[in-house]
């Protein structure tokens, strides 16, 4: 059964190597449930390595790739039926357009013959192609190519989803885009399991990281968690407001409130604030902000704490 | 985006489906691509200078009678269409896959990596095929035109053309696996089929005086050879004098039909079984 109420992508004892170099050693790990997971690390670390173990891009040397508990190496059919991926930047054959080549990833996966072009027109929609849409892909931009992968990957509606820097080529309004679908996806109950090095983009749209580093895992963990325990064991939140605030409010309601241990303000509509505590402070401090009714409109774990953990973490590269 | 319904998501395809799948995207894009127009004037060109030296010069060697005709025109050049052919068609076809990063949008998706290899082979073989239907149909007028009946030993002759096409295939389809390189893969098995084992079999005919059952080649000699009557056997010619007073012995081998379908049959076999095990196992680094 490929298809799972809860969707689970499982790494066990997983190992690639090459001759003596071992590209990912005995990697562990187990993602369950409807979330965003950052995949973290720096160049050569391991993670596009492991993401294409769970591909079949390449085989391991041992251990096994899971997806829904289907090993994706010995049943590829059944593993992959529920996932779909993004891994580098896939070239489509130059001289179909992207109506074609998505048909053929639709067919090829399984999409109903009655849904196939109103799920293309939809998912070249959902990356802005539309007006592409006939046109031969040979002519296009590597970052238009990389929104026509991304409408594949969102074609059959996959319960998982792999990503391997999926914003890279694209230009800032792209990026933007490719977050949005990534966070719309995150509202659908699926698991996205996605590479980057734009640390704040992770922080952005994810709600957990796992970190990698000379093909180790080095930490799975919520961002908050790891943010807390690594970045000086308190976690900074940046908080859009819908207007200015009071000073007073500043200093005396939020300062008041529990956990916080400071609160500035980044400018007239944006506020950073330190708290302790792990993902039960984050709700409830977001609660208390809404209760105090100043206009909240966006909360967030703050970049920089992530990017403080991941220096401490990551100690050198290569 | 609207979501499918959980039944939807569960039903992919049957292998063989997915085969049908690859084929027909795949020969959408040879079809649309230059190599297909390149190769579609190279056909043309041969075909218009024998209808053109045929028509103009009328040698004897080829009007002499009906059969006579298609073994000079059809025996002795649709071999280089076949080769040819199957060369651009597909000799990157694999190789590709890595080189061009077309493998990345593909292979990451419930199919099998065997769907996708035998679904390529198809789509080259039936693009090559076009070709070999093109210059079919321009030798069978000519043909019609100087003598109005088709030998039956023509229809034998273009399935024999057809099974080394097969045989050729599978053999660009092991180089295009063996290599990531789509430059390289088209270069070797150009050079293997164009030159080495015209040469081979040049060298072991005259120097070593065995008759060539291992070269490829030798076995599609059968095209030519069926459209000669009799059907050739082996032949020894001794003649004036040689080095040191000895006499020179020249053989001809002709590879008879069964021999030649063998040597086709085999080379397609092991050559295609090779590249889906090497391409089963390449990794995408």
């Amino acid at each position: 059964m490929p298809f799972t109420d809860v969707p689970t992508i499982e790494a066990v004892k997983l190992t690639k190597r090459y001759g003596s170099f071992e590209a990912v050693s005995d990697l562990n790990i187990k993602i369950e449930g409807a979330k965003c997971v950052g995949f973290l690390g720096p160049n050569g670390a391991g993670k596009t390595t492991t993401l294409k173990m769970f591909t079949d891009l390449i085989r391991p040397s041992s251990g096994e790739a899971l997806i829904n508990g289907i090993n994706v190496h010995t049943n590829k059919k059944a593993a992959l039926a529920s996932a779909a991926a993004l891994i580098e930047t896939p070239e489509i054959y130059p001289s179909l357009t992207p109506r074609e080549g998505l048909s053929m990833i639709a067919e090829i996966r399984g999409v109903p013959a009655t849904e196939i072009k109103k799920r293309i027109e939809e998912a070249v929609a959902e990356v802005h192609m539309d007006e592409w849409i006939d046109k031969r892909v040979g002519r296009f931009s590597k970052g238009m190519k990389q929104r026509i992968v991304i409408a594949s990957a969102l074609l059959s509606d996959p319960q998982i989803l792999f990503l391997d820097e999926p914003t890279t080529g694209l230009d800032p309004r792209g990026m933007s885009e490719v977050r949005d679908i990534v966070k719309s996806l995150k509202s659908k109950k699926r698991l996205i399991f996605m590479s980057s090095h734009i640390l704040s983009e992770v922080s952005d749209v994810c709600d957990e990281v796992a970190m990698i580093d000379h093909g180790k895992l080095i930490v799975y963990n919520t961002i908050s968690n790891v943010t807390a325990k690594f970045a000086g064991g308190n976690n900074v939140v940046e908080v859009g407001l819908s207007r200015s605030i009071d000073g007073s409010i500043l200093s005396k309601n939020i300062l008041s409130l529990s956990g916080v241990v400071n609160a500035e303000r980044v400018d007239d509509r944006n506020l950073k604030i330190t708290y302790g505590g792990g993902l039960d402070a984050q709700e409830r401090l977001l609660n208390d902000l809404v209760k105090l009714n100043i206009g909240v409109v966006s909360f967030k774990v703050a970049s920089s704490e992530l990017e403080e953990a991941y220096l401490k973490l990551i100690t050198a590269t290569l | 985006m609207t979501e499918l319904n959980s039944e939807a998501k569960n039903v992919v395809p049957s292998s063989m489906a997915q085969v049908v799948t690859t084929m027909k995207y795949s020969l959408l894009d040879y079809l649309r691509g230059r190599r297909f127009f390149i190769m579609l004037i190279i056909t043309a060109l041969i075909s218009i200078l024998l209808t053109v030296l045929v028509g103009y010069y009328r040698p004897a060697l080829f009007l002499a009678d009906n059969l006579a005709f298609y073994n000079s025109w059809w025996g002795t050049s649709v071999t280089f269409v076949v080769v040819l052919s199957a060369i651009f068609f597909g000799g990157d076809a694999i190789s590709g896959e890595f080189q061009n990063k077309t493998g990345y949008f593909g292979v990451p998706n419930p199919i099998r990596r065997s769907s996708i290899y035998i679904g390529k082979w198809l789509a080259a073989f039936v693009a090559s095929a076009v070709m070999l239907g093109i210059f079919t149909a321009v030798t069978l007028g000519n043909g019609l035109y100087y003598f109005s009946s088709v030998p039956y030993q023509f229809g034998e002759s273009f399935l024999f053309a057809l099974f080394y096409m097969v045989a050729v295939l599978g053999f660009t389809f092991f180089f295009s696996s063996l290599f990531k390189s789509s430059s390289m893969s088209i270069l070797v098995t150009a050079i293997l089929f164009l030159f080495v084992f015209t040469l081979l079999n040049t060298l072991i005919v005259a120097l070593v005086k065995i008759e060539p059952w291992f070269l490829i080649n030798y076995g599609a000699n059968i095209i030519g050879s069926v459209l000669m009557s009799p059907y050739p056997p082996h032949k020894t010619i001794t003649a004036g004098v040689g080095f040191r007073g000895q006499p020179t012995t020249t053989t001809t081998f002709y590879a008879s039909i069964p021999e030649g379908l063998a040597i086709m049959g085999i080379y397609f076999l092991v050559t295609a079984i090779i590249g889906l095990i090497l391409f089963e196992r390449k990794e995408f680094t």
